[in-house]
């Protein structure tokens, strides 16, 4: 089975979900076993539920995406540029969840 | 997806949506229009003369933090000629407060702007937790609130200053609108979407980023790798706050333009002059000179409250009959020292940049 290797970035309280650690090296297969699709951002979102995220489920995940108010990057880019969970991830790709629902 | 280009420059590759607009632009040209969008509501709304001196709110958070930077750039860039300063409140909440006040001494170097911090603990004698080992985890936020209020309006006093600023942003406005009229609370709502406050004698207080959506404010702070503290108050969040907060937060999924329809639907209520009369502040606090509507403002309420071992004294009318069957405060109770508002230069200390 191939894989892919990303760095998986949380910040703006959203750390404190995932064992209160930053940056994380994730590893995931290059397609998905159910669809034998590439991978895409929204499996990504699926799997750090599953195997990273520690607490409080619906802080990070609302239905079939990130609840609203977190904002996501791709590389540096607004995930909206990219077709959001549809975006399929590359080896080495840096994504990067930001709430902006906590304190100013 | 092919990377696409900057509707702006045409030539940079874009790297945010717009949350008002749905353009989409690349890292220069965001900081350019942010900033200038912030200006622009800066000028049309006056809030500044030339040699104003100018305190910014400053929690250590991400819009106090993005306001800093931004204030400072705009100040240069713009010949506005303002005197800026950091003014930050410590609570006294361990753990909490205690480090985001470590990311405004940053932003005191970076932006070398002098800092006032002001506690409550200096001010009031009372730290945010004694005063939660007192009244619990009920009613501290009013306590917070009011406590905080005032701080702000002496610590600007003690810096001289005439004006100061929030980083309140758009979503906080728009949150802040419908919980009002979720609450009923009319003359609330009639002032809420103001730029800019000023009471009979009260400093200045005004919000810059009136229209600046959170999503850019946070995107702001990221690009230009600005760190701020993002840790929840670790006493009870505001509730209600909170799910209006989140009901706001679908909405702007659904349809992002709801934040500035929201905040405009605040500003086109029309309140009738009596609801607005009714809020006017009439006197100053007997015991303290701050501003009051009563003999007793609410900060001397609740601290009488807390100093005689009756907290609900400053909350709910019948602590007060209680208290006040107990007959009169004593001569030797903690008071707040007497409010003045500045004239002349400042004589206070201020954080020294070390
Ligand atoms: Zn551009
Ligand atoms: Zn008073």
């Amino acid at each position: 089975m191939t894989t892919i290797s990303l760095k998986v970035e949380f910040s703006g309280g959203l750390e404190l979900l995932f064992s209160n650690q930053r940056s994380h090296a994730v590893t995931i297969p290059s397609t998905d076993p159910a669809t034998s699709k590439p991978t895409d951002l929204q499996n990504l979102i699926f799997y750090l539920r599953d195997n990273l995220l520690k607490e409080r489920v619906e802080l990070f995940v609302e239905t079939d995406t990130v609840r609203p108010g977190i904002l996501v990057l791709v590389n540096d880019t607004d995930w909206e540029l990219e077709g959001e969970g549809d975006y399929v991830l590359k080896d080495n790709d840096e994504i990067v969840f930001i709430s902006t629902l906590h304190g100013g | 997806m092919a990377p696409r280009t900057c509707a702006l420059c045409e030539s940079a590759k874009a790297m945010l949506k717009r949350p008002k607009t749905g353009q989409q632009i690349c890292r220069d040209c965001f900081f350019y229009v942010f900033e200038t969008e912030v200006h622009n509501t800066i000028v049309q709304s006056k809030l500044f003369q030339p040699g104003d001196r100018v305190a910014i709110g400053a929690s250590g958070g991400k819009d106090s933090t993005v306001l800093a930077c931004v204030m400072k750039t705009l100040n240069d860039r713009y010949n506005y000629g303002l005197d800026l300063f950091l003014l930050s409140i410590d609570e006294g909440i361990t753990g909490y407060r205690d480090d985001s006040l470590e990311t405004v001494k940053r932003n005191q170097q970076q932006y070398e702007m002098p800092l006032k911090i002001l506690s409550y603990d200096e001010l009031y004698g009372w730290t945010m937790d004694a005063i939660v080992s007192q009244v619990g985890r009920k009613n501290n936020c009013t306590f917070c609130g009011v406590f905080r209020r005032q701080a702000l309006d002496r610590g600007a006093a003690m810096l001289h200053v005439d004006h100061i600023v929030t980083g309140h942003n758009a979503d906080d406005i728009a949150e802040t609108v419908l919980m009002n009229i979720m609450r009923g609370d009319i003359a609330r709502l009639g002032r809420c979407t103001a730029i800019c406050t000023q009471g009979e004698d009260t400093i200045r207080r005004s919000k810059p980023f009136k229209y600046a959506y959170e999503k850019e404010i946070v995107m702001y702070a990221y690009f230009k790798k600005l760190d701020y503290f993002s840790t929840e108050c670790i006493y009870s969040p505001d509730a209600y706050r909170g799910h209006a907060r989140v009901f706001l937060k679908e909405l702007e999924a659904a349809r992002p333009s709801a934040i500035i329809d929201i905040i405009h639907s605040g500003e086109a209520f029309e309140v009738r002059e009596e609801v607005k009369a009714t809020q006017r502040v009439q006197q100053t606090c007997i015991r303290c000179g701050y501003m009051s509507s009563n003999d007793l403002c609410k900060a001397c309420t609740l601290l009488e409250g807390l100093e005689r071992g009756m907290a609900s004294a400053g909350i709910t009318d019948r602590g007060r009959k209680q208290l006040e069957s107990q007959g009169p405060a004593p001569d030797n109770l903690r008071t707040i020292p007497f409010f003045k508002l500045p004239l002349g230069n400042p004589t206070i200390a201020i954080e020294s940049t070390s």
